[in-house]
């Protein structure tokens, strides 16, 4: 009987699951396997009478050439320091929001703004104002100097982009978690004697540990296939590509399916080694 | 005390909007001011969105971006909360293993996705047309709305489905009359989360288009040239930026609570 | 109105728990049976299990004569009362209490006027059109009595009804459902972890303890006549005193003293159960006594429980604690007693009301 009432229950979870799991496995299963397979071959759109297995060849294209090794570097700059930047600038807002007295409601809104504006439309706001003549923060600069045309300004401008668009979200993140300390035990430490700088070491960061995990985890990724911002801003010109915007010119520029598949292989490698690292030795907690 | 916590929130304010401003200001500039630097527009006119409206490759945009959107969004609101109910409410082997997949999923680098779809979408013939976009849109979403979802049915207590059935309700019954009605507001944020999911992509729209076909409005406003309207296309990607943008930040102003609650309520451990 | 038999009825849960095993029970037409044990006892599984809520693992259960086994919740015809109410937030006190009917697509007068006698009786009609959210614990709670009991179902379940109210309000509501009850005449099957409510309220209690009902019966048997060692502990207030006993031929030793009683028949250890209102500080004529120093007095009002503490020789090396390691005796005694804290007193007892338990099985083998 048992037996009967639980395969009922499993046999309606079933039904209630198969549509979702069915696409999720469609549009990204096969497409991973294919992209494997892909990376494996000579396979130029341009030539494509030319196609062959050539093992891993295509591994060893990409991973010796130097321009893969900028774009990785870009990518992992712009994500470390982004994502530490926001982590700093979105633990201020969440105190800001949760703590502040005066205009909450107003904050708290206010702070949604770029989390609600479209990507390419904001940096294309940021491009127009580094833009020499027409930006305002342009005017700001030394005449003459053009931040987007030189690696290291740019990059700083992507950050900047970036920041702008994601310190809300991390800032969501971390009042939840900010909300899940007690206020008693934040008093019980002042009764203690701590100063408000030690209560917020010494209670606040460890308390919100798993929420500041899963913040970083989830940027952190969300960081790395960074694209919208690169390819408004700059393109990617001046070393300034991230691996998927590389990814994307070997495709649609340069149609090398085998070079744009093995890039594609590389990146979720690297994907799943930094979920690894927190998951296992930062011990981030997967939701759910 | 008072006054500081004034003046950290006006930080807090300017960083939100300023940016915001500029792009709208630059759209209200003249064509011959538009190059002058200034903050706010001196000369100000409403050509620039004259302009844009007169341009059929924008309108198509914002159509195909509705429309894709929309359908993408109703595709996985109905399916994640199937997949959201199930894993709330139901026992069955492989939950975790369902929860971990579609996890997987909502950090998946989109960018290895691109080339491979991109060849299989041109062998099946799905390249630049809406079913080509709505498909990854709905993969993408699915996650979300299954993890915001399930947080949602999880807050609803299973005594009332209970109860429900011993009051007479058939399960569908139980669901439709009981539950969707409580999860209501919840659902209403997880469609706004997941329509601008959408409404946002990028990456997708440039690589799984090549004409206005299916492009949405953020690809087509990236191919603006300016030639058609005037030599330099900056007021015309601006005011286009603005028309894209506003809409979603009013939606996203008036339901931020709910949204609050829907972005924080997939990652919190629930 | 309806009989419901529980035939050899248990429940294993997929992991592997045995919540409920082997249930016997005939719950007459009419009859207010309350289900009571411990937390974790299997109360709950077992009104599920009549409810349609959880699938019954082995065993018929059968509502007039009819197995049910199969049958959904909503082809039962059972109304069940929730700890929680479970009143349907999104709807008004009005809705919520035709919401049954409606499911049962009942004309729409027929409905109202179902809804309004119901809100009568429980005194609901000026808060027809409130939501659950605006109303008192108590209103809730009646609310919940009143969707029960408007589409006038063949039983009623009730799982710790008046668990989330407070200690006077639970008085007064336990009160209104036995009224209620007697009124209607639906035959109610109540589960409560509170044995008071269980001795008020019920016709027949059904003790359980992990899963095995341990004793059933009208309150005063269960009192009288406990059937082991877990029913005499858990019905009665405070508990009855439980005193390891060595048998010889003169009586029970206890730490109390010598028990007289027969000593024939009885295993040469035994468990002496006397209840702290068996105790009086006055002369018993045939009764036993003992001496000792009281060590804590309560004065309740209406009645003075008095504790006493014995060093027990055997687990001496232990050590006695603040909690009292050493046995302890409790008697209930009269507001008019002299016994003061910190002096002796002497207590009288009859033998004839000492139960006497086998310490393995915990057998009453004086019931
Ligand atoms: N779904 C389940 N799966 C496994 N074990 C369960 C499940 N539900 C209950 N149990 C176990 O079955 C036993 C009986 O549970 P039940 O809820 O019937 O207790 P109860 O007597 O109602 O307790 P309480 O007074 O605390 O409500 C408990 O040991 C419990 O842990
Ligand atoms: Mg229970």
């Amino acid at each position: 009987m048992t037996a009967e009432r639980d395969l009922g229950e499993r046999r309606l979870a079933l039904w209630l699951c198969a549509p979702a799991t069915l696409i999720m496995i469609a549009v990204t299963g096969w497409p991973i396997l294919y992209s494997f397979l892909l990376s494996l071959r000579r396979a130029d759109l341009r030539f494509p009478a030319d196609q062959e297995w050539i093992g891993l060849a295509n591994y060893a294209t990409v991973l010796g050439n130097p321009y893969w090794w900028t774009a990785f570097g870009v990518t992992a700059l712009v994500t470390v320091v982004s994502v530490a930047i926001e982590l700093v600038l979105g633990m201020l807002v969440a105190l800001v929001t949760f703590r502040t007295i005066v205009g909450r409601g107003v904050v708290r809104t206010v702070v949604l703004v770029p989390y609600g504006i479209v990507t390419v439309a904001a940096a294309y706001g940021w491009k127009y104002a580094w833009t020499p003549g027409t930006g305002w923060l342009a005017g700001l600069l030394p005449a003459g100097s053009a931040p987007l045309t030189e690696q290291a300004p740019a990059i700083a401008i992507i950050i900047l982009a970036e920041v702008w668009k994601t310190t809300p979200f991390m800032a969501l993140l971390l009042m939840t978690g900010l909300a899940l300390v007690p206020e008693e035990l934040l008093r019980a430490a002042s009764m203690d004697g701590a100063n408000r700088w030690q209560r917020f070491t010494k209670i606040v960061l460890p308390l919100m540990k798993p929420a500041i995990l899963v913040a970083l985890l989830f940027r952190t990724l969300d960081a790395f296939r960074i694209f919208d911002n690169i390819y408004v801003l700059t393109n990617g010109a001046q070393h300034t590509s991230s691996v998927s915007i590389i990814a994307y010119h070997n495709l649609i520029g340069g149609l090398n399916l085998g070079i744009g598949s093995t890039m594609s292989v590389l990146i979720l490698i690297s994907v799943a080694v930094i979920a690894f690292v927190f998951i296992r030795v930062f011990g981030a907690a997967a939701p759910g | 005390m008072k006054l500081r916590w004034g003046f950290i929130d006006v930080l807090v304010i300017l960083y939100a909007l300023i940016p915001v401003l500029w792009i709208v200001s630059l759209s209200f500039k003249d064509p011959s001011t538009i190059t002058d630097g200034s903050l706010l527009p001196t000369k100000w006119t409403l050509s620039n969105y004259a302009g844009i409206f007169r341009n059929d490759d924008f309108l198509r945009g914002l159509v195909n971006s509705i429309g894709i959107g929309l359908i993408s969004t109703f595709v996985a609101m109905v399916f994640g909360t199937m997949a959201a109910y199930a894993i709330a409410r139901l026992a069955f082997p492989g939950k975790r293993l369902l929860i971990g997949f579609s996890l997987l999923i909502a950090m998946f680098p989109q960018i290895s996705l691109v080339t491979p779809l991109f060849q299989i979408e041109r062998s099946l013939g799905l390249f630049d047309t809406w079913p080509g976009l709505i498909l990854p849109y709905i993969t993408f979403a699915l996650p979300l709305t299954i993890y915001t979802l399930s947080a949602f049915f999880k807050e609803i207590p299973a005594e009332l489905e209970r109860a429900a059935k011993m009051d007479g309700a058939t399960p569908f019954q139980a669901f439709w009359k009981v539950i969707v009605p409580l999860a209501v507001p919840g659902m209403v944020t997880t469609a706004i989360l997941a329509f601008i999911f959408c409404w946002n992509d990028f990456l997708f729209a440039i690589s799984l288009t090549s004409t206005s076909a299916a492009r949405t409005a953020p690809a087509t406003i990236s191919f603006f040239t300016g030639s058609s309207q005037f030599e330099d296309p900056t007021g015309s990607i601006a005011a286009a930026a603005v028309v894209i943008t506003i809409p979603i930040v009013i939606f996203v102003l008036f339901f931020q609570r709910r949204i609050v609650a829907g972005l924080t309520a997939g990652a919190v451990k629930g | 109105m309806a009989e419901i038999v529980l035939d050899g009825v248990s429940k294993r849960y997929p992991d592997g728990t045995t919540a409920v095993h082997d249930i016997n029970l005939t719950i007459a037409d009419r009859e207010f049976v309350i289900l009571v044990g411990p937390s974790g006892c299997g109360k709950s599984t077992t009104l599920n299990m009549i409810a349609g809520l959880e699938e019954i693992s082995s065993g018929e259960l059968r509502i007039d004569g009819e197995r049910v086994n199969e049958r959904a919740p909503r082809d039962r015809d059972i109304a069940m009362v929730f700890q929680s109410y479970a009143l349907y937030p999104h709807m008004t006190v009005r809705e919520n209490m035709a919401f049954p009917l409606t499911l049962a697509k009942l004309p729409k007068p027929e409905v109202a006027a179902k809804v309004g006698h119901a809100a009568q009786l429980l005194d609901l009609t000026a808060l027809l059109d409130r939501k659950p959210a605006n109303l008192s614990g108590g209103q809730r709670q009646r609310v919940a009595m009143g969707r029960a009991i408007v589409r006038d179902p063949k039983a009623f379940l009730m799982d710790e009804p008046l668990s989330n109210l407070d200690a006077k309000l639970r008085v007064q509501m336990r009160t209104s459902i036995a009224r209620l009850q007697k009124r209607l005449g639906t035959t109610t099957v109540y589960v409560t972890h509170d044995q008071t409510e269980a001795m008020t309220l019920g016709d027949r209690i059904v003790i359980m303890y992990s899963g095995v009902v341990q004793q059933v019966g009208p309150p005063e048997e269960l009192y009288d006549r406990p059937a082991n060692l877990f029913v005499a502990g858990f019905i009665g207030s405070p508990s009855m005193n439980l005193l390891p006993a060595q048998v010889r031929d003169d009586g029970l030793h206890t730490i109390i003293g010598v028990i007289p009683h027969r000593s024939r028949g009885l295993p040469p250890e035994v468990v002496a159960g006397i209840r702290p209102e068996a105790f009086q500080d006055t002369r018993i004529r045939g009764g036993a006594s003992f001496t000792d120093t009281v060590d804590i007095l309560e004065s309740m009002g209406a009645e003075k429980i008095a504790y006493f503490t014995f060093e027990t020789g055997e687990t001496g090396e232990s050590g006695g604690t603040a909690f009292g390691d050493g046995a302890q005796v409790v008697a209930r005694l009269d507001p008019k007693s002299r016994a003061r804290e910190g002096e002796p007193a002497t207590l009288w007892y009859d033998p004839a009301a000492v139960h006497i338990f086998d310490p393995d099985s915990g057998v009453n083998l004086t019931a």
